[in-house]
């Protein structure tokens, strides 16, 4: 299964991904790099299907180039963001796509950011997220990331078994 | 403007159910839906079965002296095997081969418009096109009909400036870059052969052998393999076939057939 994961820490951002390419039961490959530079300051990494994956995060890749050649500045973390969701949102509705981005950088202004872009375009600015063995209830990476397992205790509350009927509104 | 639509009319007009109300009036022409509960199921169930199977076994890997290439030559239709003696390796120029898996017409066709686009960039720009370029065009290609029923999994194996290339193109639209790859039914059980044999500063007889002893032993275990293991070596000057050897002959090579003592003869029955 693939693993995704990325944080915000103080004064800088971080994006982790396992490097393993599996068909079914085959493992391909085990130094497949899924993380991409867009540029010095910026970084995108991706999950899902490997020919979407690789086509979209080029087509990001250049565009983000393209843009910072045409106008002689680089775009913001949040702009780069806010480009990658509108681009993948209009692939959507062209055929199905299956890919999660993580995209991590570092503003002048702003300082470290990491945004989290899954396959359906939401975007969200998060100071940790991950993508893979995390989106089952089990989620090994979310646990370590979280401090004090916050969330696993807040999946704990939400599957409490409810004894009395929830007031009727 | 008006599209012209008239070509993708049936010529025998469907006639919709007669309930009385519609009796004798030709409805749209259309297909019958299948009597299912579930569409989406049934249409998924349909493309897998259209979709043949990669009963294949093709490898290649990247060492020292090149790249070799191998596969085995049979074709099959569900369990009927039409042929013994496909030829899996396509040499779409003398730097560069593809690998067949899965539809072999898609596989075919597709390898020789690869093998046009490459010969045109090599008149365009005086130069033969790299195997990273070539294996994009290919993933390109098959990226754009995504999801409309091609089968292909193929690898593309050369030498260009850069030295050997490898890499693995699939109708899925995935591309890997790579040093070792198998692909179709039969290659777990070359992969098995590839990974415990291999060596990056093997001689051109050690890897041909490999390659060799990896496509028999896929073919001994997958029904879907079989034939003739024909090996190829691309090297800086280009491609050289190596060998093609029935598989059943390679098998009295690897286990050759003593002749077993007698234990026991059947003799006389000495007076009752």
């Amino acid at each position: 299964m693939e693993c995704v994961f990325g944080l915000v820490g103080n004064g800088f951002s971080i994006l982790v991904a396992d490097t393993s390419a599996v068909h079914s039961i085959l493992v391909h490959k085990s130094n497949e790099d899924k993380i991409m530079v867009l540029d010095s300051h910026k970084l995108i990494a991706a999950s899902g299907e490997s020919g979407d994956r690789v086509q979209f995060t080029e087509f990001i890749q250049k565009n983000v180039s393209l843009y910072q050649f045409r106008n002689g500045i680089p775009l913001t973390t949040a702009a780069a963001a806010n480009f990658t969701r509108g681009e993948l949102a209009t692939a959507l509705r062209k055929s199905p796509y299956m890919v999660n981005i993580l995209m991590a950088g570092f503003d002048k202004e702003t300082g470290p950011s990491l945004y989290y872009l899954d396959y359906i375009a939401t975007l969200h600015k998060v100071d940790k997220a991950a993508f893979g063995l995390v989106v089952a209830p089990p989620n090994f990476v979310i646990k370590i990331v979280d401090k004090d397992g916050a969330r696993e205790h807040a999946w704990r509350e939400t599957v409490k078994h409810e004894t009395t009927a929830p007031p009727s509104a | 403007m008006k599209l012209d639509l008239s070509g993708l009319e049936s010529t025998v007009p469907h006639f919709g159910t007669s309930d009385g109300l519609s009796h004798g009036f030709p409805t749209a022409p259309s297909f019958d839906l299948p009597i299912t509960g579930d569409f989406d199921g049934f249409q998924k169930e349909a493309i897998q079965m259209v979709k043949p199977a990669k009963g294949t076994t093709t490898l290649a890997f990247i060492f020292k002296e090149g790249v070799m290439v191998a596969a085995d030559s049979r074709a099959s239709m569900g369990g009927y095997i039409s042929s013994q003696s496909v030829k899996k390796i396509i040499e779409i120029n003398p730097h560069m081969l593809g690998t067949m898996a899965g539809g072999a017409a898609d596989c075919q066709f597709w390898h020789r418009n690869l093998g046009i686009k490459c010969r045109l960039h090599e008149l365009a720009n005086k130069r033969r096109i790299s195997v990273t370029g070539a294996s994009k065009l290919l993933a390109n290609i098959l990226y754009s009909y995504r999801g409309m029923g091609l089968s292909v999994g193929t690898m593309i194996a050369g030498w260009d400036e850069t030295g050997p290339g490898l890499y693995y193109v699939d109708s899925e639209g995935g591309r890997l870059k790579g040093t070792r790859f198998s692909v179709g039914s039969g290659s777990p059980y070359a992969y098995g052969v590839l990974d415990s044999g291999y060596r990056f500063d093997m001689s051109v007889e050690e890897a041909a052998e490999l390659a060799r002893r990896a496509i028999y032993h896929a073919t001994f275990r997958d029904g879907a393999s079989g034939g003739v293991a024909s090996v190829y070596h691309v090297g800086p000057t280009g491609w050289t076939k190596m060998s093609g050897d029935d598989v059943g002959e390679l098998h009295y090579k690897y286990y050759p057939v003593t002749p077993s003592t007698v234990e026991q003869e059947m003799g006389e029955v000495s007076g009752a």
